[in-house]
């Protein structure tokens, strides 16, 4: 399953649900919008998505937008548009937590 | 209107589940994810409801929203029952970390773990997110 975030980790908690939920067989975690602030480098959140057991994906274009493409976090696979679609396409199913 | 316009007889039946994860008055995602649980509940598909975080909160005993001008839809909850959807689903982490047990919620559940909810939501063929 593909778990799209799309708020800010320091905002809301549907990051860490997801991270505390998910099945990690099979899962990934899609980071946009504002949920790209999770995988800046040094951030509080850093280290739980280092541990999330599932590989991390951060939409290019809403990181550019928030000056952070240099800022991120190692580890992270930055996906344009249509590497998105490839990842909705690539799993049996998507939940995008609000 | 022409019977091809009905929908197909023993078309595929799709697991869906409603994920819950908001409380109930703060804001509308409760009441509306109610709706479209409902809404569903036409079209002969395999439903379930999961209540995370503070979507437990939905199924707290003793609503009473007189004071607030609010209508107080948990009644539905235990409802959902006589339109075949029966698989209420709360994950015992989001439960306890609000100090809540299994008799305080007005409906009967399936209570899980938070690995054993992960599984569940992998199985579904669409998950929609309150």
């Amino acid at each position: 399953m593909l778990h799209i975030v799309n708020k800010s980790p320091f905002d809301t908690g549907s990051l860490a649900s997801v991270l505390r939920v998910a099945k990690k067989d099979g899962g990934a975690v899609l980071l946009i919008e504002d949920g790209v602030y999770a995988a800046v480098k040094n951030s509080a959140t850093e280290a739980s998505l280092k541990a999330a057991g599932m590989p991390v994906y951060v939409l290019q274009a809403d990181a550019d937008a928030r000056g952070l493409q240099s800022r991120l976090m190692d580890g992270v696979n930055m996906v344009d548009y249509g590497g998105f679609v490839d990842l909705v396409a690539g799993h049996d199913n998507v939940q995008s937590w609000l | 209107m022409s019977d091809d316009m009905d929908f197909e007889e023993g078309g595929a039946v799709k697991k869906f589940m409603f994920v819950n994860r908001k409380a109930p008055y703060g804001t509308v995602y409760a009441l509306e994810g109610l709706e479209v649980v409902l809404i569903s509940a036409a079209f002969d598909q395999d439903v379930s409801l999961a209540f995370v975080d503070d979507g437990v909160f939905q199924l707290v005993k003793g609503q009473k929203t007189d004071g607030v001008e609010m209508k107080n839809f948990s009644p539905t909850y235990r409802a959902l029952e006589g339109y075949d959807i029966e698989k209420l689903y709360v994950e015992r982490e989001s439960m306890e970390a609000r100090g809540l047990t299994e008799d305080d919620l007005l409906v009967d559940v399936q209570i899980m773990s938070a690995a054993e909810m992960g599984d569940m939501m992998a199985q579904q063929d669409v998950v929609i997110s309150f």
